[in-house]
């Protein structure tokens, strides 16, 4: 990343951030309508922290997954088990054990890239979500025997209040994320987070310098399916409502992958910008969309045309941006601040 | 197992090993451009679909049986050549899993465009073969599921005389064995990889016409991709001859599975089966049964 040394005087990071949880904290609960709370930023933080956790296997230890949904899924559901079936369990130990329980699923799909690279184990990942995906439907028990496999979720407290309400599971979500990812940043820059990297960067290198490189690949899908998983609970808890294996397909997948690499790999904001343009695009091309096009703009248009842009999005953030938004956005900043140099 | 009916597991045998040829299909296209480019086109899927989809529509405007195949041929070569100017040229030289990704991008364009363009319904798409299974030594076969294996059978027989006898085909291996050499000696890569998406365009046609017969023309067809990859991995993403033999174990095996195992563990285990056999079989030969070992360097 950048020195300091060579970093001009814009604010300082740190302001940065607190003007961040600012907005946040208090700006957008006191200022947002329901339907920006319900509708965007809700799917936003969990989203973004399924992001952040993808981006510690794949962005930071280069380990490609397409399985992420699957490790969602494994958090919502545990997390929905943990609370039914354990008497008086606070919400948020239970949503510690779901990110324990997809760690644990995670290393265990995670032994083939003892074995594997690149492609190969980026096909094998796809075991993973195939099987969750059938496991959650076929036993029941697993959704409490309902016949739909489609389960409300609880109401959500936390010391005592109810936090069911959509500005409370908003703070639920928000406070979740925020620790998660001062998590993942302790993660990505101390000896664990080079570890990481240096895996990913060189794998036989990283093997002759004593780097542990087994004990280092499951740790990190260890660590990012605990991340996802609760990204997964939250999205089921917070945003849904509804515990349910469908929303954690494959598209879901390739949706957390989108947002990595539109975002910026190995970068813990990247997973956010990129959360944000995801969640917030398909609205803006509906607007846009009805807005030129009038009624000719159906629903099915409408999906056709973001498949299309969203597919074209990411082609062009490999070739024109490799390092996604977060490189894009630090730019800016560099340019704001001076004329950038004739190059 | 005193009773066992080993008719009709000769008849469950054969019924997997023909859907196999048909997972072959798919996995050829793959290992066409893997091959030559070392990209894993993960756009396969929905080109065949484009294929099938533009196949169908015109042939329901009117279009004779010929013409509407050299039309959507057309268009094969031409999402061909723009593949090659619009996202391999830029991504010369990038890691190849940054090529992976950017065909999962180019999938979801594919896959808009074709039912933008043709829309989201359901066709049927009759080639003249009726499928009525008929009986061999006691064992029924399906009619189709033979055509296919035919068709299959000279698909592959062209492509090995391609690559060996023509010059077009040894620029080919030329660029598979070694792209610096390949260019040094004057070969143009950007031409290759356009004829190579083309060939693996009229190879996702003819996987496309075949799948979309059997179940019809719509949006799942992209999804044969996922049952494709397995079959890659079991036969390495470099070789014909372990997609074909990739295909037929895990055509054979998921059958037989989901018939003596299914009835242990619940039905529906078709979706993930092959992948745990193949991932069961990887972590004993990383390289798939016919894929190159790759030599580790630093």
């Amino acid at each position: 990343m950048t020195t300091n040394a060579l970093r001009p005087k814009t604010l300082p990071s740190w302001l940065l951030l607190v003007l961040i949880l600012a907005l946040a904290y208090a700006v957008i609960p006191l200022f947002g309508t329901g339907y920006l709370i319900e509708a965007i930023m809700l799917p936003f933080l969990a989203l973004s922290l399924a992001g952040v956790g993808l981006n510690l296997l794949t962005g930071y230890a280069g380990q490609v997954s397409l399985g992420s949904a699957a490790f969602m899924a494994v958090g919502a559901f545990a997390a929905f088990n943990f609370n039914l079936r354990v008497d008086g369990l606070p919400l948020l130990v239970s949503l510690v054990a779901a990110g324990l329980t997809a760690a644990a699923v995670g290393i265990v799909f995670g032994l083939p890239s003892l074995r594997l690279r690149g492609f190969y184990l980026a096909v094998s990942t796809l075991a993973a979500q195939f099987f969750v995906q059938w496991a959650l439907t076929k036993f029941s028990w697993f959704s409490n025997n309902n016949p739909s496999g489609v389960i409300d979720a609880p109401t959500i407290r936390l010391a005592g209040i109810d936090m069911t309400s959509s500005l409370g599971r908003y703070y639920f979500a928000l406070i979740v994320v925020s620790l998660l990812t001062l998590f993942a940043w302790r993660v990505a820059t101390s000896q664990t987070g080079r570890n990481f990297i240096a895996v990913r960067d060189n794998e036989t290198a990283a093997n002759f310098i004593g780097v542990p490189v087994l004990k280092t690949k499951l740790l990190a899908f260890g660590l990012s399916s605990f991340i996802i998983g609760i990204a997964g609970a939250l999205w089921a808890f917070a945003y849904l409502r509804t515990v349910e294996p469908a929303g954690f397909n494959l598209d879901r997948s390739f949706q957390i992958l989108f947002i990595v690499i539109i975002g910026g790999l190995a970068t813990i904001r990247g997973a956010f910008l990129g959360a944000a343009l995801i969640v917030v695009f398909p609205v803006v091309l509906s607007r846009v969309g009805s807005l030129v096009f009038g009624s000719m703009f159906d629903s099915g248009t409408l999906d056709m045309t973001q498949r299309i842009v969203l597919g074209a999005l990411i082609i062009a953030f490999l070739i024109l941006e490799p390092d996604g938004l977060a490189a894009l956005s630090h730019r800016l900043r560099l340019w704001r601040q001076a004329p950038a140099p004739a190059s | 197992m005193a009773d066992f009916d080993y008719l009709f597991f000769l008849e469950v045998l054969t019924g997997g090993l023909l859907s196999g040829v048909m997972y072959s299909l798919v996995a050829i296209g793959f290992v066409l451009i893997y091959k030559t480019s070392g990209v894993l086109n993960f756009a396969q899927g929905s080109i065949l679909l484009f294929a099938a989809l533009t196949f169908v529509s015109l042939t329901e405007k009117g279009v004779p049986f010929a013409l509407a195949l050299a039309v959507t041929f057309a268009a094969m070569v031409a999402i061909g050549i723009a593949v090659e100017r619009v996202v391999l040229r830029p991504l010369v030289n990038k890691p190849p899993i940054t090529l992976f990704m950017a065909t999962l991008g180019l999938s979801y364009v594919i896959e808009g465009a074709a039912q933008l363009l043709w829309g989201t319904q359901v066709h049927g798409l009759d080639l003249g073969i009726e499928d009525i299974p008929f009986e061999f030594h006691g064992i029924l076969i399906s009619t189709f599921d033979l055509f296919a294996s035919g068709v299959a059978a000279v698909m592959v027989v062209g492509l090995l005389l391609f690559f060996r006898y023509t010059r077009v085909g040894l620029s080919f291996r030329a660029v598979a064995d070694d792209q610096f050499a390949a260019l040094a000696v004057g070969l143009r890569l950007p031409r290759i990889w356009a004829t190579v998406w083309a060939a693996s365009g009229l190879v996702a046609l003819v996987a496309g016409l075949l799948w979309g017969a059997r179940s019809g023309v719509q949006f799942s067809l992209s999804l044969v991709v996922l049952k494709a990859l397995p079959v890659l991995v079991l036969g390495g993403f470099d070789s014909i001859a372990g997609a074909i033999v990739g295909g037929l174990i895990v055509g054979a095996s998921e059958k037989l599975a989901e018939v003596y195992l299914g009835a242990f563990i619940g039905g529906g285990i078709e979706g993930w089966f092959a992948y745990v056999l193949a991932l069961a079989f990887l972590l004993v030969r990383p390289s798939g049964l016919f894929g190159q070992n790759r030599v580790e360097r630093v």
